[in-house]
């Protein structure tokens, strides 16, 4: 278990700043909900995280039970998957041409988890079942939700103390949305993560979450300490949940 | 490794080729062993070009440029000190190795076309340092003087024809084995995505640097013979386009996602080549594997794999 400080960080792409100093802790066992609308930095966000974005100021740190503090900022994706921390992207962003089984061999590259690569196949297989049954297909020939599920469960195979979501919702029925949601809220007891979750479905997101972040404009508009306190709020009942 | 029938074919294949070419099995015109050689290089080239351009999705339109580096490495070697053929080959490999590794690193940050323009503009730059370096003939070419005859081949076409016979089977066990391997899954999660490769803890700037470095390697092998075979290297031939082109069509044409497509790809087009080569005109071959490309890229984009594949499963 860990958990993960990020402090004041601005980033963009070329010219566009995205995030304009952005603070934003999640702790240990906690899920945590990054709300807001498209276009208003929550990707960016989780992917300065992952180091796929570098943040041109600000820092992002990991602190370890340990009491260890790692810093985040400049290190590769995979060095950041190495220290236990996972991403399931945006569009899900599947190994199309390979098989299932393959995808998920794939999420297992984090030294810590190669030798129990076996173990956490029977673990995606028992956590969804319809991926056991489908080990041999082509990922891209599954439908949205269930290429959901093994986006997730890719994820998963890297053994992550931090699961990062980005938008789990996006292009899924809602009863999908639903069953995903309930999903995550599931594993991560079970695997004791701390959970980031980047959604625009404020009425999703807020049922598994502990506490969240509303982020407008690449700002933190909001930071809510109880899914209540979130649901509550003013501006989230005006301009998100829509009562 | 576990050995399997597809090594006991190629050891099969390699004792058939040793017999044929020390025995004489086979009292064929040598011209057949000449036209074989041209058809086993193109075996090894567009295998090498595979690894990288078919497993992992980088296009690399430099392979005329590894080839003679490949060449004039042997070159190098036999004006130094008159090097033997089978220390030509490691080194060669070796310096293509390393040019793979360089190219890699210079190249990390490119991807599609980009990539593909940087390697040809590798090339490109290769051709002029050779052009203007006098030590292996500038762009007068190099001669290098070799036997008539070699011990127990006889012939020494034979002989050449034999070595690379023995490099194809290498470089096509090499694929085969990447392919399988768990290397060869995190290059084709490259090619599906790289950025998700990434994220999922691929290590993606290894493997494309373990790609270049392979690849390299083997078209760096199959030149070193290629002075011997001619006799005499130049510039313009060591770094003709033709390698290059030939090596992209023919996995493109077999199937780029197996090592078995750029090997039946290149046994089909350069044994067309060379037929059309003595019975129409040596000009007419770019025309040939520019016509099957365009009707591959059409009918069948997976490649003749690809199409077996396809009728396979509409049998079952």
């Amino acid at each position: 278990m860990s958990r993960i400080v990020v402090v004041d960080i601005e980033a963009g792409y070329g010219s566009v700043r995205v995030l304009h100093g952005v603070s934003v802790q999640v702790d240990s066992g906690e899920t945590v909900a990054l709300l807001g609308t498209n276009g208003n930095g929550k990707s960016t966000l989780i992917n300065c995280i992952m180091g796929i974005v570098e943040p041109t100021a600000g820092s992002i740190t990991l602190e370890t039970d340990d009491g260890e503090s790692i810093d985040l900022v400049g290190r590769t994706p995979q060095e950041i998957v190495e220290l236990g921390i996972s991403l399931v992207p945006e569009g899900r962003r599947l190994f199309p041409l390979l098989t299932v089984e393959e995808n998920l061999m794939l999420g297992a590259y984090r030294k810590s988890a190669r030798q129990r690569i076996a173990a956490n196949l029977e673990f995606s297989f028992e956590a969804f079942p319809v991926l056991g049954e489908r080990r041999r297909q082509l990922a891209g020939s599954m439908s949205g939700g269930e290429q959901q599920m093994l986006a997730i469960a890719r994820a998963l195979m890297s053994e992550p103390r931090v699961l990062l979501v980005d938008e789990p919702s996006v292009g899924l029925a809602p009863i999908l949305v639903s069953r995903v949601i309930a999903k995550i809220r599931e594993l991560k007891a079970e695997r004791n993560l701390t959970v980031l979750m980047a959604e625009q479905n404020f009425n999703q997101a807020i049922k598994i979450a502990d506490r969240g972040y509303i982020i407008v404009h690449g700002d933190i508009a909001f930071s809510a300490s109880s899914a209540a306190e979130l649901s509550e709020n003013e501006m989230v009942k005006q301009y998100y949940l829509g009562v | 490794m576990r050995i399997d029938a597809f090594h006991v074919t190629a050891l099969a294949i390699a004792l058939l080729g040793a017999a044929v070419t020390i025995f004489d099995l086979i009292p064929v015109n040598k011209f057949y062993f000449f036209a074989g050689y041209v058809v086993l290089q193109y075996v090894v080239l567009a295998t090498a070009w595979n690894i990288m351009g078919g497993y992992m999705g980088y296009v690399n339109f430099g392979t005329a440029g590894f080839f003679a580096v490949g060449a004039y490495t042997s070159v190098v070697l036999y004006n130094l000190m008159k090097a033997p053929l089978i220390l030509m080959i490691p080194v060669s490999g070796a310096v293509c190795a390393l040019l793979g590794l360089g190219m890699g690193y210079l190249t990390l940050r490119l991807r599609g076309v980009f990539f593909a323009i940087a390697t040809l503009a590798m090339a490109i730059v290769l051709e002029t340092l050779i052009v203007n370096w006098d030590y292996v003939g500038g762009a007068t070419g190099a001669y290098i003087l070799r036997s008539r005859e070699i011990a127990p081949f006889g012939d020494y076409v034979e002989f050449l024809f034999f070595v690379m016979l023995v490099l194809a089977i290498f470089a096509v066990t090499v694929a085969r084995w990447i392919e399988r391997s768990k290397m060869g899954r995190g290059f084709a999660a490259i090619r599906d995505d790289e950025v998700a490769a990434e994220c999922t803890g691929v290590p993606t700037l290894r493997l494309k640097l373990v790609a270049t470095t392979v690849s390299g390697f083997l078209m760096g092998v199959a030149g070193a013979p290629f002075v011997l075979y001619v006799g005499f290297v130049e510039p313009s031939s060591a770094f003709n386009l033709v390698y290059a082109v030939n090596s992209i069509a023919m996995p493109m044409i077999g199937g780029a996602t197996t090592w078995l497509g750029p090997l039946i790809g290149a046994l089909l087009l350069g044994t067309v080549q060379q037929v059309a080569t003595v019975t129409i005109s040596s000009e007419l071959n770019l025309l040939i594997v520019g016509g099957l490309l365009v009707f591959f890229v059409i009918a069948a984009p997976e490649g003749i794999v690809g199409l077996v594949r396809k009728w396979r499963g509409r049998g079952r």
